[in-house]
Parts: C-alpha cells; structure tokens; sequence
C-alpha cells in the first residue's frame, strides 16, 4: 500500500513539477536523473559486489565520446549513435573486466582508476579525434521522428530523460531482486561458499560488471546530448569519485539511496558554486565527513531511526 | 647512439623519482593494507612548500629540509586525526584518503595559484658533462645517485635496523606484533609520516626539472600506481624495479610516440595482471 502510495505522490510529482518550477530547476532536476541512473549503475558494483571502482567515469565517458565524434563527424542518427554509445560502453566494460574482475581490494581500487585514467589520457592528448582539452562543442539533442515535441525545449528533455531512468531504475530493481541478484549478493558475502555450491562467480561478476558499465553508458549518453558538449571531464576521476561519493553519501546497495545522493550532491555543487570557486575543496570535507560520520549513508540514518523508532513502538506494546 | 644513452639516463632519473613516490606507497601498504591515494598531493605539496621556502632563504638545503618536515608532519596528521579511526576498514581510509586528494590540491591551488612553477637548480649542481655530441646535465646524474642512495638506505633501513624490523614484524604479523608489545599505532603514524616525507622529497629533488602544476598529483598517483601494479604491493624490490621499467617507458614514450604513453604503460600493466594478479613481487 505504501509502496504505491509513494509511487502514486512520485508520478503527481513529476507531472506537476516540471510545469510550476522555473527553467533553472528544471535543467538541474534533468541534471540529477541522469547522475542518478549513473550512480546507481555504480551501485551494482560497490553495494551489491564490495567493489569500490574508482574508475567508473570510463564508461559514461566512452559513451558520451562516441555521441559526441559520430554526431559531429558522421551524422547526428539518434536511433544509430545513442544504441551505438552504450555499445561501446558494454565492449569497454567487457575489456576492462577482464583486468579488473582478477584483482580485488587495493588492487581492484588502483587498476579500476587507472584503467580509466588511460581513457582519459587518449582523450587528452589524441587532439585529431577528441579535440583534446578543448572538448567537441556543438553536440545536437536528437530528433526523435514519433515524438510530437522537439528535445530542445528543457521540459520535454527533462521528461526524455526521465522515461530512461524510470527503465534504468526498474530494470536494475528487478535484476537486484532476481536470483542472479541474490547470487551475486552470495558472492559479496562469501566467493568461496558459492564457488563451493557450484557457481561459475567469475562468469557472474563479469556480467555483472559489464550491466553495470552498460548503465553508466546510458547515463553518459544522456548527459552529452544535455551539455551538448564533451570534454575530457567527462572520463576524469572527478567524475568517478563524485559517482562514488553520491552512492556512499545515500547509501550503498540500496539503488534509491545512491538517487538521494545524486539529488544532494548535484544541489550542493549548484549553491556552493554560486558563491564559491572551490566546489573541490568542499566536496573533498563532504567525503571526509560521509565517512567519518555516516557509514551507511543518508538512507541508513533514516532507517536507523526508522527501527528505533520502531522498537520504541515494540517496547510500548510489550 | 649517444640519444639512446642521453634518453635512457634521462629516464632513470625520473625513475629514481618515481621509487621515492612508490617506495612510501609501498611501505604503507605492506603495513598498513591501505593505499594513500594522497602520496601525489605530498608530491605536489612537497615542491610548492619548497618554492616558497626557496624564494624567502635562497637555500635548497632549507627547501628540501622544510618541504620534507611539513609534509611529513601532514601525513601524520592525516593518519593519526583521521585514518586512525578505521582501523580495521581499509575501504574506508583509502576513501578518506581520496578525500584529502580533493581537499589538499584545492588547497594548494587556492594558496599557490595555478601557474606552473620549477624550482631552481642547487648552483653547486649546475653545467653538464658531454656524452657523445649531447650534454647531459649534472643535476640529473646526482638526482639518480641520490635515489640508489635512498633506495640502499631504505633497503637497510628496512632489513638491518631495529625500527626495520618492528616495520616488517607488523607487516607479517599484526596481531602477533602487538601481542610482543610493539606499539602498533606509533608504528603506523610514522610510517604513514615516512611515506609522506618520501614523496615530497622525490617532488622536490625533482623540482628543478617537473616542477608542479596543477594536475600534476593525478598524473604522479597514476604512474606510480603503474609501479606498484607492475611490481607488486607491499615490495620495495618490486617498488624498484617498477619503477626503472615505468621511468624507461614512459620516458621513451615522451620522445617517440607521444599519443600513446599511458596506453603502452598500461598495456604493460595489463600483461603482467593477465599472468600475475598481485605484480611480479606483490604479497596480498
């Protein structure tokens, strides 16, 4: 009951929202879908397997790259370029797992960022494909032929990307409670139990790493028809530690935890810098004080006090 | 012939800077199973705290001297405030070292501007030797000699000493370490302090010829992380020849083909991860 009651207030929300709220918000809100599809691609890997990638941006970026150099180079096919993207973001994952998927703990940590580091290096310095740090400019939203509204207009991009979180988010929620979802919450608690019942957990993280890069790309595809820009920040470890910092600021293996991260940092990020230079700076106390203070994040505060709550309730009626 | 001698010896000596950066990764690792993400900050902080000692007393000495103690008192700051509480969450310190990699490059921007600076050279080091029809600067033959130096001393340090021992006592055995009596969490503060040092010492002996910029922790932390996924954690050997493999690379790289630094690097990481996960002498 609940649960469609939230789902029923969310729906009004949305319908409601983007109409009342000024063009401003409604860019940002758009900002803060396409980073949570991203976080919670991120997520999969560090709530649901303990593998804290620091390397997530390769895949968002890949995906925004390859939007930006066929749609300025080729032809800007949105039913070509945005499938495309995420592709290559899959065959990007599909590589890098290989490497990663061997190492775990500090080493997983360092090649994951390393890996994407490489990324961004190519994207750096090879000037005749990526235009190096200047980035590709003048990237189109697309045309997309049944729809009645042009993309271009904030409200109906908002409602674009929204439709893609919504499946985003519906589909990671059903693979997290599938049993290939429960296998691979068995593999985070004990790899060598599931090896020993007969799980192939090498086959499982893998394909579970390249869903999880296969989402990012979503994500990265979305945001560079949003900036209508790519530049080498898309595949920084800025990128990636901001994602990480949404999932652990909401709270890891929750899929809705790391949304509420991304709704927290992309606001914070817009006051501060309204004000301030120095959005590093700040966003380098937060990490500090996330996890000095909250180490299951926004949402496990909530649900701790949720559960006192609760057992006070017990209590009184014991 | 004398460019292949000149260029193999310019990459030793970035090498040599790039032990002193991966040495304290390393040690830090073996003891403490975390990674500083924040060694490339002590790097860059290494060398602008030295500029500005530099530019008020004229003395390299008193540079290299007041660069390596404020940055060594930092990482035991860092450690002892912060670190210290997750003992047992190795995730957690080496996010809380990310932290810090945001906080102190900001910082540092904020205080030293985003100018690129070089230190300059020591004058008792200045002029070169001819090899070949190239010179080759002196500077650059001492910065190799102080780094096998510091790696020989490291290397007793660690094997002949008593504070040596203590090191390897808690790397091999914590629990066992602490039942003996060793007082573990002084042991972690000074190495964390150690490492710390290393690195900004590497930044500053490096000075005259990287200088800093921004950016340049980032660029420094991937390297020496080439190192230490080559070599293998928790390794001094395997530290050092790391970073002779990574130095000569990435020094060609420069010269020849550019483009493709990072990937050739990598690609070379990625062959010996594919045969050994933990690099050629890692210990996890």
């Amino acid at each position: 009951m609940r649960r469609w009651i939230g789902i029923i207030i969310l729906i009004l929300l949305f319908g409601i929202l983007p109409h009342v709220l000024s063009r401003y918000y409604v860019i940002l809100l758009t900002k803060i879908l396409i980073f949570a599809i991203f976080a919670m691609s991120l997520d999969l890997l560090v709530g649901y397997l303990k593998l804290p990638s620091l390397g997530h941006g390769a895949f968002f970026g890949i995906a925004s790259y390859f939007i930006g150099i066929f749609s300025t180079r080729v032809g800007n096919s949105f039913w070509l370029n945005f499938p495309l993207a995420i592709a290559m973001a899959v065959v990007v994952a599909a590589v890098f797992g290989l490497l990663v998927l061997r190492t775990r703990g500090a080493y997983f940590f360092m090649i994951s960022l390393a890996l994407s580091q490489m990324l961004w290096g190519i994207a750096f310095s090879w000037r005749f494909l990526t235009r190096g740090d200047d980035g590709i400019p003048g990237i189109s939203r697309p045309v997309i032929g049944f729809l009645p509204w042009s993309l271009q207009d904030p409200i109906c991009y908002l409602y674009f990307v929204l439709f893609f979180f919504m499946v985003a988010f519906i589909l990671m929620y059903i693979l997290v409670q599938s049993p290939f979802g429960h296998t691979i919450l068995g593999i985070r608690e004990s790899e060598l139990r599931m090896r020993t019942l007969g799980y192939n957990t090498w086959l499982h993280k893998y394909i579970w790493f390249i869903i999880s890069g296969l989402f990012a790309g979503l994500a990265g595809g979305l945001s560079v028809y949003f900036n209508g820009f790519v530049s080498p920040t898309s595949l920084s470890v800025a990128i990636s530690a901001d994602a990480l910092l949404m999932v652990l600021l909401g709270g890891a293996g929750t899929l809705i935890g790391p949304v509420i991260g991304a709704g927290s940092l992309v606001l914070l990020e817009n006051i501060v810098s309204a004000y301030t230079g120095r959005w590093l700076l700040v966003l380098g106390i937060i990490f500090v004080l996330v996890r000095m203070t909250t180490p299951y994040g926004i949402l496990g505060l909530v649900n701790r006090s949720g559960s006192k709550e609760q057992r006070r309730h017990e209590g009184i009626g014991g | 012939m004398s460019f292949w001698v000149i260029q193999t010896l310019n990459g030793i000596t970035f090498s040599m800077v790039l032990f002193l950066i991966t040495a304290g990764l390393t040690l830090i690792f073996g003891l403490m199973r975390i990674i500083n993400l924040a060694q490339g900050c002590f790097y860059l902080l290494g060398v602008l705290i030295g500029f500005s000692v530099l530019q008020s007393t004229n003395s390299f000495l008193l540079c290299l001297f007041f660069g390596i103690i404020a940055t060594g008192i930092l990482g035991i700051m860092l450690q002892r405030f912060f670190l210290y509480r997750f003992q047992d969450d190795h995730e957690g310190q080496v996010l809380l070292t990310l932290g810090f990699v945001f906080i102190l490059s900001d910082l540092a921007l904020l205080i030293w501007g985003g100018e690129p600076k070089l230190l300059p050279k020591p004058s008792l080091f200045e002029g070169s030797i001819e090899i070949g029809s190239n010179f080759f600067a002196i500077y650059r033959l001492v910065m190799i000699l102080i780094g096998v130096l510091i790696a020989l001393g490291l290397w007793l340090f660690i094997g002949r000493t008593r504070m040596g021992a203590l090191i390897r006592a808690g790397a091999d055995d914590i629990e066992m370490a602490r039942g003996l009596g060793i007082s573990i969490p002084i042991l972690f503060t000074g190495v964390f302090g150690l490492g710390a040092a290393l690195s900004s010492f590497g930044g500053i002996i490096a000075g005259p010829l990287i200088g800093a910029h921004p950016g340049l922790e980032w660029d420094i932390l991937l390297l020496s992380m080439a190192v230490v996924l080559i070599g293998g954690l928790g390794s001094l050997k395997g530290a050092f020849l790391g970073s002779l493999l990574v130095g000569l690379v990435d020094n060609f790289c420069k010269v020849l083909i550019p483009e493709l630094g990072l990937f050739v690097i990598f690609g070379a990481v990625a062959i010996v991860l594919a045969f050994k996960p933990t690099g050629l002498f890692g210990r996890l």
